[in-house]
């Protein structure tokens, strides 16, 4: 609609260039020759084979995806079944459930880690991989129930009634019409809860606190000697992936817009 | 006949609340057990003594808020970590809005290439990105290491999509057409930015300072890799909940937060109400 000013051009061009100049020197550098992270001396493979030898690194690996994979799954499991009964609670009960949902929602992460800190403590469950799954299940069901439950008031009651008047069991209704209306808003609840447990640092590490288990964010942040270009191998690796994954996502939605255009 | 009519349909309604009722018991349990109940726990907690908070006696004591104005490490950390926090989130919002404007503004292809260039980076792991900028300024401006000046710029850079994505939220909903009438009305751009944009989106400029300064002032990361392992308040709660195991102290910053962000949210609020009149 309206075109840019070259002012607006050159600032937003700017801001564009100093958001990524960080993120392509930190895969730049996962080819350097040297350990130098300031000075590029020549390009070579080796960061990336040490990173595949390293054990530990390894093993933060394993962890982070194992925790984002069972929490993403169980999380959506529950936020969805959680979201479809909201519509069938009492109007106060539901309003105080969306209000508590929120409350990890709005909170800066660290609010969320002292919580389940003090949880765990103050039931003397020890703190490891279980803590930190069940942390992330915790803070994951609520960005699912407020991505489904939108989808479940959009849906056509109609069509449930329909469902049961023809026979269809209650789960035959679950599964055969309910689940499949709202199937944007699970795989978008999901993709969320990935992305947050995959990600995560503050809670884990209050969760996990006292334990050796580590996922990536805990084991750099607690990495002793300063840090080395494995690392900025790993995270070449993760931009790569996230990379491939905006650009589809991107393309796909341009493509939603051109049909919708058309 | 009457009485026939009306028993069989809520014969059925009831069949379907108990199974969709069943379904949500899990949910309803993290909810329970994973919010509500360390909530409390916190709350008790912050009223319980140094001493007893193992062994669970129940003392009551002041103690752990009245730190908040007594204790010189306390108060002096707190203001350190506020201040910086308030500058970034200042340098945010002037970096944030006229960035959120201009996305705005877009055609709509444009748009979704912006924005999804200004998410991207949020996707990738915090403290990988705070890496990443250290090694920058490390290459251009070493001597910045362990400055204000560094924190700050860490604080922004970490969060600065917080605050473009609620403010282009709140911009991409008005109007183009009232842009057309204030300019119709003989408001020049500035005037127009002046009194119709910015009143409208002071929700989303809220929203977004509440998402940047709230982290900022809290963060673990930045101040250990661009602060050169200096203090601040996130720190503080660090070592006090993890290495001493003092859960009073940590429950009362915590409460104390949680306490801001619902006056923040309750302004914020109160704010999109008065816009949302002011439409009509």
């Amino acid at each position: 609609m309206s075109k840019h000013t070259f002012t607006s051009k050159t600032f937003l061009s700017i801001v564009l260039l100093l958001i990524y100049i960080p993120i392509i020197s930190l895969v730049v550098f996962s080819f350097n020759d040297s350990k130098s992270l300031i000075q590029f001396t020549g390009f070579s493979l080796e960061w990336y084979v040490k990173l595949f030898e390293s054990g530990t690194i390894m093993d933060a690996v394993f962890t982070t995806i194992l925790v984002a994979i069972i929490s993403t799954i169980a999380s959506t499991l529950i936020g969805t079944l959680g979201a479809i009964s909201l519509t069938k609670n009492k109007k106060w009960l539901r309003e105080w459930i969306l209000n508590f949902n929120n409350i990890p929602i709005v909170n800066p992460e660290i609010v969320t880690a002292i919580s389940f800190f003090v949880l765990f403590g103050a039931f003397q469950i020890e703190r490891g991989l279980m803590t930190m799954i069940i942390a992330h299940i915790a803070f994951s069901v609520p960005y699912v129930v407020i991505t489904v439950y939108p989808k479940v008031r959009q849906m056509d009651a109609d069509l449930i009634s329909a469902s049961s008047d023809l026979g269809a069991t209650p789960l035959q209704t679950l599964w055969h019409v309910i689940l499949p209306q709202i199937r944007i808003g699970i795989i978008a609840g999901a993709a969320i809860a990935f992305t947050m447990s995959f990600d995560d640092f503050v809670i884990s590490y209050f969760a996990s606190s006292g334990s050796a288990v580590k996922n990536i964010s805990i084991y750099l942040y607690t990495l002793k000697r300063g840090i080395e270009p494995t690392i900025n191998a790993l995270s070449a690796l993760i931009i790569l992936v996230i990379g491939m994954k905006i650009t589809f996502d991107y393309f796909k939605t341009q493509k939603n817009l051109m049909e919708e255009e058309e | 006949m009457k009485p026939f009519v009306i028993s069989k349909p809520k014969i059925k309604t009831k069949r379907k609340w108990t199974f969709e009722g069943f379904l949500g018991v899990p949910y309803q349990a993290v909810i329970g057990f994973l919010i509500v109940i360390p909530i409390v726990l916190m709350l008790i907690y912050s009223f319980q003594s140094r001493a007893s908070s193992q062994t669970f006696t129940l003392i009551f004591t002041l103690d752990n808020y009245l730190r908040f104005i007594n204790e010189p490490i306390f108060v002096s950390l707190m203001a350190e970590s506020i201040g910086l926090a308030f500058v970034a989130t200042l340098i945010s919002l002037l970096i944030g809005y006229p960035l959120a404007y201009i996305i705005a503004r877009s055609n709509t292809k444009t748009k979704t290439l912006l924005i999804l260039l200004i998410t991207a980076p949020m996707w990738i792991n915090m403290l990988l990105r705070t890496k990443a900028l250290e090694q920058v300024i490390l290459m251009t401006a070493p001597e910045l290491i362990g400055t204000n000046v560094a924190i700050i710029i860490g604080m922004t850079y970490v969060y600065l999509p917080f605050m473009v994505l609620p403010i282009y939220t709140v911009l991409s909903k008005i109007d183009m057409s009232l842009y057309e009438s204030a300019s119709d009305l003989g408001a020049n751009k500035l005037q127009t930015l002046i009194k119709v944009i910015i009143p409208l989106s002071i929700s989303g400029v809220l929203s977004g300072i509440m998402m940047v300064f709230l982290p900022s002032a809290t963060t673990l990361v930045v101040p250990k890799y661009l602060g050169a392992g200096r203090f601040l308040i996130g720190n503080l709660i660090e070592n006090a909940m993890i290495a001493q195991g003092d859960f009073g102290y940590g429950s009362s910053i915590a409460l104390l937060m949680a306490g801001l962000i619902l006056i923040f949210l309750y302004l914020i609020k109160k704010v999109d109400k008065y816009t949302e009149g002011g439409d009509e």
